[in-house]
Formats: structure tokens, sequence, C-alpha cells
């Protein structure tokens, strides 16, 4: 084993030392976004997170960036991040091999309610990356079919090359009791499904928007006209929860770059109803 | 108001009580002049201290000036807070070492040292107490930041003449200093006479004066003290009614003003550098040239800064007018909300040390009365 | 009976619900019903703008052409929807191409026929561009969005 024991036990002390983890396997799954499952060196820890919470993943020498968890949350004994390579970080990170370490800490932020609402419609609306923090939400969801009325996920991508999880999606399809609607913003040759902007699945989804529960996730844009669309549909504001973006350094509350008005995106958020931030969310450079 | 006990010191008494900590291990930090500038820095003795000098202070000036006696804390506050100590302006979180193509973390801020701060007036005990909240008040907290914390002993000093930007009285952090120290001392100053009147916060402040054998002050004594204390409220030049800033400013986003009072500003941060309660931090990661060895650097971070909000694509707050709000709304607003108090101690170094000389305590009554309600 | 069967149809269709029951007859007047398999046009650029559908089940895409590529797809509409305004505004040719990308069930509506019948009765014209209007509204907002490529990696 390559940390000892001595070092773990600084590390658990303090939240600004990552524990070491290794990857276990790298999938690319579009042309600029892949996902790495990770486990943890020191044998036997568990990983242990909510749907919508995240981790700040640190590559050596690099730097380090908080990436949503998308992973199944009932499978501790790994952790699963899907990353799309825009930074010096992520594309640093996405050299990295199986076998290769990576520095680990969370999980940090709320979570998406989803034992909110029993018994209700849940509509997931997501928008290109947007999927991958929701995607421990769907894993919930469906470990526990029985205890919501109709499951939906609408999703968003821009071209059909950049869908995520496209085998997963086929089988989300085939099942009987989750009615999965994707659409892309530009078609190509051989794209037989929907072409349009994922809030144009809005209207057509088939649920009760009286008895909806809503978590929505992708580019902040893209989740504002979700939720006005929600909201036409007749959606409770209380009821759409979106999960926010901003620049984080500790992940912890305590280096102040997340801020977002009163709430520290980082502990407060990401996850928010739309209601706690609909106030903040249409004002410029807040 | 007498306290429970009360000791007279003689001005070069101080120098017992430095020896007193520095032969159990303390490291004695203090005012004392550098740059033309009264700044916080290891001291020796009593002559380190600023001794008969004084500061003055308008928006944008700061300027030292003789004094017509031998005053040690003379002055208000400098350009210096005590927040450099406990929460250092560079700082290496972690090493990390690359062993046979893996890598290890280390903690490297084992060290364990002992401080005494000398003259920490009641707006900068205020602005180390809303530390304290943020880096040991959450769900998350700082260890190195606690450890210095704990090891700490604190002389704090009252001020009986406020400067020209102080706006303590309005902000409730002052002049009088209450709670959250080990030793009190309040300087009284004549034309014959010049004594200290030290007051007992903790029981390590108590040990050390009986220590020292220190005698009980006499009831004229500490009379002269509490005048000049008492005396201090009523030279405030600046005030301010802050009842319902956190109210006004969350309300006021949008507001036009916004351009104007920020259309002087720099970006240059010295604001958010010299406050005492700003905590924002950065991260920067080096190596050696091998890449073997890295390090986790945590540096003092501004919001005035574009890269502050930077997220893919662009800064969430690119106009100057934004980066200004941000950190007004912080101080008097939102900070609230997130930690139970304001985020300003009415020391009025932000307004000095603005080298556009912009003022906090203007701008808020400017929106205060941009929103009277009829 | 087959006018019986297009009046419940169109007082089910989304776009027709809550519609007058006069002004229903009417309209069933300029109605007919018709299918296309995959891949057929439904119209195509340029032709002149005679009818709209109401699409009743299937997948139609609504296509640009451009020498040398692929046709780009600008979206796609399905059950529910409503295909087609160019017949509302002179000089009534179409902007796109409509192509079937499932077997598509729709009622075609005579636009001539409902122009005349919304220029003789201005309340008749008045509830059908009010439905007009909601579905320009959302396809507008809709290509907005798009153009902002909101996922793109900038």
């Amino acid at each position: 084993m390559e940390v000892s024991e001595r070092e773990i036990l600084v590390v658990e002390k303090n939240p600004m030392l990552p524990q070491i983890f290794q990857i276990r396997s790298r999938k690319q799954e579009t042309s600029d976004t892949f996902t790495l499952e990770l486990e943890p060196v020191e044998a036997g820890v568990e990983f242990i997170f909510k749907p919508g919470q995240f981790n700040m993943l640190y590559v050596f020498g690099v730097g380090e960036v908080p990436i949503s968890i998308s992973g199944d949350p009932e499978k501790v004994s790994r952790v699963t991040h899907t990353t799309r390579m825009v930074g010096t970080v992520t594309k640093a990170m996405g050299k990295l091999k199986k076998g290769d370490l990576i520095g680990v800490r969370g999980p940090f932020g709320s979570s998406w309610p989803v034992d909110k609402c029993s018994g209700c419609d849940v509509v997931i609306v997501a928008g290109g990356i947007g999927l991958a923090p929701l995607r421990p939400a769907i894993y919930y969801i469906l470990r526990r079919r029985e205890n919501y009325n109709k499951a939906i996920l609408l999703y968003g991508a821009r071209t059909p090359d950049d869908i995520l999880y496209k085998h997963e999606i086929e089988k989300w399809k085939s099942r009987f009791d989750f009615e999965v609607y994707v659409t892309v913003d530009r078609g190509t040759s051989g794209w037989k499904g929907n072409v349009g902007v994922v809030t144009t699945l809005i209207p057509r989804a088939p649920f009760d928007p009286q008895n909806t529960i809503a978590f929505v996730c992708g580019p902040e844009i893209m989740m504002r006209f979700t939720a006005l669309e929600l909201i036409k549909r007749g959606v409770s504001e209380n009821n759409i929860f979106i999960s926010m973006e901003r620049n984080m350094k500790c992940g912890i509350g305590l280096c102040g770059h997340c801020q977002f008005g009163p709430v520290f995106v980082c502990k407060d958020g990401p996850v928010f109803s739309y209601s706690q931030v609909k106030n903040l969310i249409f004002k410029r450079e807040i | 108001m007498k306290q429970e006990k009360s000791f007279y010191l003689a001005p070069y008494d101080l120098n017992k009580v430095f020896e007193y900590f520095k032969s159990r291990g303390y490291k004695v930090f203090g005012p004392t002049i550098r740059d033309e500038a009264i700044v916080y820095d290891e001291i020796a003795s009593v002559d380190d201290l600023p001794v008969g000098w004084m500061d003055e202070q308008a928006p944008g000036f700061y300027r030292l000036k003789k004094r017509n006696d031998k005053a040690f804390f003379g002055y208000v506050v400098g350009p210096h807070s005590w927040k450099k100590f406990l929460f250092p302006p560079v700082l290496t979180l972690f090493e990390a070492k690359r062993e046979n193509g893996k890598f290890k973390v280390y903690d490297v801020n084992t060290a364990n040292e002992k401080y005494v701060f000398v003259g920490v007036r009641a707006c900068e005990i205020s602005a180390i107490l809303i530390q304290d909240k943020i880096f040991g008040g959450g769900q998350y907290t700082d260890p190195n930041y606690i450890k210095r914390r704990g090891n700490v002993f604190l002389i704090a000093v009252n001020c009986t003449e406020p400067g020209n930007n102080c706006f303590c009285a309005s902000t409730g952090t002052g002049p009088r200093v209450v709670a959250g120290f080990d030793v009190l001392l309040t300087e009284v100053i004549r034309d014959d006479l010049h004594y200290f009147i030290g007051v007992p916060g903790s029981e390590k402040g108590e040990e050390m004066f009986v220590t020292l054998g220190f005698r009980e002050a006499e009831e004229f004594e500490i009379k002269e003290a509490e005048k000049d204390v008492n005396e201090a409220i009523n030279k405030f030049k600046r005030s301010v009614d802050l009842t319902d800033a956190v109210e006004v400013l969350q309300e006021n986003y949008e507001n036009p003003l916004w351009e104007k009072v920020s259309e002087k500003c720099l970006t240059c941060g010295n604001c958010t550098m010299v406050c005492p309660t700003c905590f924002c931090n950065t991260i920067e990661d080096v190596t050696d040239l091998a890449g073997q060895v890295a390090k986790r650097i945590r540096r003092w971070d501004s919001c005035f800064t574009m890269d502050f909000s930077y997220i893919h694509g662009g800064s969430v707050r690119y106009s100057v007018m934004s980066r200004y709000r941000q950190w007004m709304v912080h101080k008097l607003s939102t900070w609230k909300n997130q930690f139970g108090m304001l985020g300003c101690v009415g020391c009025g170094r932000c307004i000095t040390w603005c080298p556009v000389g912009i003022d906090i305590v203007e701008n808020l009554k400017l929106f205060k009365e941009s929103t009277v309600k009829l | 009976m087959a006018i019986e069967t297009l009046e419940k149809l169109l007082a089910e269709h989304p776009f027709f619900k809550g519609l007058k029951k006069e002004y229903l007859e009417l309209i069933i007047g300029c109605a007919r019903n018709v299918f296309y398999k995959p891949g057929e046009f439904i119209f195509r650029e340029g032709e002149e703008a005679n009818e709209f559908y109401v699409i009743r089940d299937g997948k139609v895409s609504l296509e640009f052409s451009s020498p040398g590529k692929e046709p780009i797809v600008i979206q796609t509409l399905e059950d529910g929807e409503v295909l087609g305004w160019s017949w509302l505004v002179p000089p009534y040719y179409w902007h796109f191409s409509a192509r079937a990308v499932e077997p598509t069930r729709a009622i075609a509506l005579d636009g001539k026929c409902l122009r005349t019948k919304c220029e003789e009765d201005h309340n008749l014209g008045y509830e059908l561009l009010k439905r007009f209007v909601t579905i320009v509204e959302q396809r507008l907002q809709a290509t907005r969005i798009q153009l902002l490529d909101l996922y793109g990696s900038q």
C-alpha cells in the first residue's frame, strides 16, 4: 500500500488534505468527455455520498477542480466522475490512465432531494454534461421505482455525438417504468431522434405538473429557461431544483470564491430549489 | 465601572510582560514603525513600540505624525491587522511527493508556535472573533487557523482617541474592549502622568499579573483611565446607522448608483488586503523542476480580481461595478446571512488605504438615501 | 362517418382544444386526414404553402438543404404539435422542407379555405391567430436558445 496509516489519520483531520484514490478504469464518453472510476488506495474504505454532491479532484502538481459525482450511490467501494476537458486541470486529468493516482476531497455540498415527494412524478431535465450529476439520482430513483409515480428523463445534447452514457440511455429507454426523451440541438445524418433544444421536450412530456418534482442540471441559461418552461406547465417553484456552478477553491465554504449573494454554492448548494435562487439568478454578475 | 481587579503598570513594566512571555516560549508581536507606517511585527521591548507617534488618516490618506507626548499606543490602526499571523498571506497546505510512479501527501504545518499579540484594539478583537466563526465555527474548519488561534495570548488596548476614518461605534465593535482578551490595558497619559491600568480577561492573564507582582491600581488611577475611555465615544467624526444595511443593500443589487460609487475603483484589492475580516483565499499549485515534489499553496485573494469568479467560459463578475458591489454587499449585508454578523468592524482601513479614497460609509449612506420610502 | 371522425380528432387535438363548436365545424370543412411514410416529404422549401398540419402521431423533421452538405435538421415535431404557418403570411411559400421521420398521421388543413373563412369571420381569425402566435413564440424562444449553442466549448 502506498499511503501509510499515519498519513490517512492526518488526512481525516484536515479537510484541505486529499485522500489518495487510484484510477480503476477510464472510459472516453465523447470527444471531450471521459469517465473515471476511482477506488481508495487504502483497502476497505467506503465512499458514501448523496446524489448531486461533488468532490474536489487533485491532479498531482497541476491543481484541483470541483467535479460532480456521477456514479451509483450504492456502490460504495468506488467513486465515479464524468469530466469534460475544458481547463488545465481537466485536460491533465483526461490524460491519466488506469492505475494512476488522484487526490480526492469530498463529498461536499447539497444533494437532489430524491426523497422529498413520495408518489410524485419525477422529471429529470439534463443539458449536456449536466446529465452527469443527475445520474446518481437516476440510479437512486430506479432502485426505488415504487416510491414514485412517473419517472421521466428529458435530455438535450449539442449533437448526437455529444450524448453521454449512450448504452445506458438505451437500457433506460427499454424499461417500461422510465420514460426517456433525448433531443439534440443539431442533428447529423443518421440521427433519427428529436432535434430541438431540451426545453421543447417539456410541453410534450406526460407528467402531472401539480404533482411533480423536477431536477434540472445544465448550463445556467438552460436551467433558467427550463425552470420557466416547467413553471409555465404548472410545476411549483418549490419543486424545481437546479445545480449551480461557480468558481470553487476549497469546496467547504472557507475560500469565498463561490459566493452567490448570501449563499456559498459549495456548501449551501450546489443543489438549490428554484424558489431559493430565483431572485438572484436573473440578476447580472452576482 | 470597576473590574474585579485592576493593576497598575508603569510604562516600562510592559518590558516585564514581554520578558515573561518570551521566557515561556512565546513570540511577541506588536506595533512598530516601518516604511513610515505602524505595522505589526515581532518586538523585543517597549523601545520597538511607536512611542510618541500618531497616525493622521483621511480617505486615501495616511501619515505618521509626532505626538506632544510619549504615548505607546497613541495611534489608531495601520495597514496591518492580526489576521496575517492567524491566517497567513501565504501558507503551504501540503506537499505531495512522487514515489515509484505514485504520490503521497504530507501535511507540512506541524510547527506549534505561541504568540503574544500586543495592542489589539476593540475593532480588531471583533475581527478576530469574526474570523474565528469563519474558520472555526462551521461544518468544516481550518485546522491551521485553529491551532494558531489557540496559541495566542491577547493583550488588548482601549482606544481613547478614535481616528478620522474610525466608525466602530456605528458597527458596535468599539471603542471600548469588552471581551475576547487575556489582558486589557488602558493607557493614561497626562503632562505629569503615564501609566497603564491592566485588567485580566482570562486565567492566563490573571496568572501573569500575579506572577509579575504588579500592585493593584488605586481608585483615582482607575477613574482617570475610565474617563478617557468614556470620552472616546464622543470623539467620532464618522457614523452611520447600520440597522437596515442588510436589507437595503440586498434590495438594491440593480440600483444604478453602483455605477457611480464604483466609478473611481481601480480594482487594486487594497481594501481587501487591509481588511481585518476579509478571508477569501486562492490556491496555487507548484512543482519542482523535476516534477517530483508538488506543493499546494494558499494565498490571500481578492474579490476585485477577474480570476476570482472565473468559471469555464469567463468571469462571472466581469465589470468593475459588479466586483465593487460584491465586496461592499458582502461586508455590510450578505455576511450577516452567511455568518450571523456583519463583516465590517468599523476600523476604517479600507477608506484610508484606498488609493482613490472610496468611502464605504458614505456609499452606504447614498444607498440608504436613494431608497428612502415616501 | 368520415366527417364525424375528423371532428372528434380535431376537437381532441391540443391545438384546437377549447375552440367553439361552431368554429370547429367551419374548420372541418377545410380538413382532411393524411398519412406519410418515413422519408416522405410533406412539403418542400419554395413550394406554395397551401396547407398546415396538426400531427396526430409520428415524427416530422424540418429541414434545410444546402449543396454539398447533408440536409440540416432544424427541429423535429411530434404528436400533438403543429406544422407550418407559411400559409398565413403572404406570399405563402414554404421556407423549410418537412419530411416524415416515422410513420406520421396528421390532419391537413387547407390554408386558402381557412384564410377565406377568417376574413369572413374575424372572431375565428383572432382565435386561430392567438393559437398560432403561441406556437410562433415557442419556436422563436427555442430557436434563440439553440442559437446560444449552450453546450459548445466556446
